[in-house]
């Protein structure tokens, strides 16, 4: 055996490679290292892979293999180059989903190729069944997620009411007893293609009834489960770099849940109980008719930020789906040519995922230093002259600090009522994705403008040039 | 016995592991959470060496080898797709104004 094939050589690959995952993933913590820190991490990939391909007992189907990531290849490349910065949310989920697919289908191959693990030692199953179920829900789950962020599936929750913990439950009892009976010796094919087929079901059934709201942290979610599913994978086959890289993973987006979680004010036991993304919505909306509230034009709004010197900018999801952060852009040059402060204040949860906002604004060349994180900015707006919020709700709702009534009482919120006035651009008085009236819009020194963000703004950016 | 004492060492790596993202991950800024998010992303695409070594090893049955050939191309999708889609994300947070806004928009 040459040496390039000795497991010893093999793993130290193994050890360089996943050193090169941490070390890349400390250098994301910076803007400016972030970009190595990516490349670093795709390096630590690169080695792992030829380290596996070097394996000694690796020599079976090389034209399958070759031909797998050709075509693997050739979908990936073109839809991450070709996707819209605004669908990033989409694609992190879709490639989530395909992640997690992959270790529930290598762990369908394992079992029929070792007959049912009958010669395996009882952990190798464990493992394996567990990461079979858990790479579906997580395959099954992103989908869903993936359909609602893209529109094919209603953002409304879609549940059973009342029954849906019994039968989300029912179903992981049935998809845990498959697992058990194969475990302890059941080595009939349908036994594990039933273990695949409940996890399915458990992923369509839990992400359903979640609302467009806590989309992002469920996608969060998942990419945790992914990872520890990855882990899983690497004890039943035993390979470090499967170990190591997995459980990186699981335990970064454990903790990224549980931030954006927090940030919202919500528990992830709430959050994947389900139904909050709509269940206000009916009440909100009711409420919604009867009061009055100011609305301006695009003219008024221009003058009334020309003759500002403190203008804050709140951007949110409405920015980001009428794609208006070029023309925001624009119109955030025009008022510091005419000697105006801007800053953008960024809510850690606005948009769809933490950071949305960021690499929006930063795909219009927005200053990095104009971009100030929610902490900073609070204590800012009482300075503020014109608060100018962009397709933002949620964030911005008084209601999660005045009343404790309000399902979102208790989340940080941007205090743009202290601004001495506020601009609101929006579609129409549609509740947002949490489906929570917001008293912001009552406020007598609100106006609302109403229309699609891109418009409104590029009307404001016209008037601004003629003044 | 043996075995166990395998499965031992691979916790003690697991354990360990998790605690190394732990402490990495919990470091990073608000502003790069989207990136970040991407790139672990991308990291447990390394689920590809799980269907490149049952894949590679040897596995008899067609039906088998189809449904490791599709889990190559999903992890193979996942690695590259990731690290791109992390990249593009991140190269925005350098431009500076005026230069790549035109290349990029649309």
């Amino acid at each position: 055996m040459s040496w390039i094939h000795d497991p010893v050589f093999i793993n130290s690959l193994y050890i360089i490679s996943f050193s090169l995952f941490i070390y890349g993933l400390m250098n994301l913590t910076g803007p400016r290292t972030a970009v190595r820190g990516n490349w670093i991490a795709a390096v630590g990939m690169g080695i792992a892979v030829v380290a596996t391909l070097l394996i000694d007992e690796m020599g079976e189907n090389w034209w399958l293999i070759a031909g797998g990531v050709v075509v693997g290849t050739i979908i990936g490349v073109p839809s991450a180059q070709k996707v819209k910065m605004t669908a990033m949310p989409q694609m992190v989920a879709l490639f989530n989903g395909v992640g997690g697919g992959a270790v529930a289908l290598i762990a369908w191959a394992e079992f029929r190729h070792t007959d049912a693990y009958a010669h395996e030692p009882r952990y190798v199953a464990i493992a394996s069944l567990f990461a079979a179920i858990v790479g579906s829900v997580s395959f099954w789950g992103s989908n869903v997620a993936f359909g609602k962020l893209q529109e094919i599936l209603p953002s409304k929750p879609i549940g059973l009411g009342k029954l849906q913990q019994f039968v989300n439950l029912a179903v992981l009892l049935v998809a845990v007893v498959l697992a058990v009976l194969i475990s302890s010796g059941g080595d009939s094919e349908l036994l594990m293609i039933g273990v695949l087929v409940a996890a399915a079901i458990l992923g369509l059934i839990v992400v359903l009834p979640i609302g467009g709201a806590d989309m992002p942290v469920v996608i969060s979610l998942l990419n945790a489960l992914t990872g520890l599913s990855a882990a899983a994978m690497g004890l039943a086959l035993n390979n470090t770099a499967l170990i190591v890289a997995g459980m990186i993973v699981g335990a970064s987006g454990s903790i990224l849940t549980n931030l954006m979680a927090k940030a919202m004010n919500r528990s992830i036991p709430a959050i994947v109980k389900g139904g909050f993304g709509g269940g206000g919505a009916a009440i909100g909306a009711a409420g919604a008719e009867d009061r009055p509230v100011n609305s301006t034009s695009a003219a008024d709004t221009a003058i009334q930020m020309a003759y500002a010197s403190n203008v804050v900018v709140v951007p949110g999801y409405g920015m980001a789906v009428a794609q208006a952060q070029h023309v925001v852009k624009e119109m955030a040059e025009l008022l510091e040519e005419k000697g105006i402060n801007i800053a953008f204040a960024i809510h850690p949860v606005a948009g769809r995922m933490p950071g949305h906002m960021n690499v929006l604004l930063a795909e219009a060349d927005v200053p990095y230093d104009q971009l100030k994180e929610m902490d900073e900015i609070n204590s800012q707006f009482g300075q503020t002259d014109v608060s100018l919020v962009i397709g933002a709700n949620d964030v911005t709702n008084p209601a999660a600090e005045s009343n404790p009534d309000s399902p979102i009482y208790g989340m940080p919120v941007l205090k743009v009522t202290q601004s001495r006035s506020v601009i609101v651009l929006k579609r129409s008085m549609n509740p947002g994705f949490a489906g929570i009236d917001n008293e912001l819009y009552y406020d007598p020194k609100t106006s609302m403008l109403f229309g699609d963000a891109k418009a409104s703004v590029a009307d404001i950016v016209e008037e601004l040039k003629q003044l | 016995m043996g075995e166990y004492v395998l499965l031992v060492q691979n916790l003690a790596i697991l354990v360990l592991a998790g605690f190394a993202g732990f402490l990495v991950i919990s470091k990073v800024p608000n502003t790069l959470h989207t990136p970040l998010m991407s790139a672990t992303n991308a990291v447990h695409g390394i689920v590809v060496l799980g269907a490149l070594i049952v894949l590679g090893t040897g596995i008899d049955g067609v039906l088998s080898k189809i449904i490791l050939v599709v889990a190559v191309i999903f992890g193979t999708i996942n690695v590259i797709g990731g690290f791109l889609v992390t990249d593009r994300m991140l190269a925005m947070f350098k431009g500076k104004p005026g230069n790549k806004a035109k290349e990029v928009a649309k």
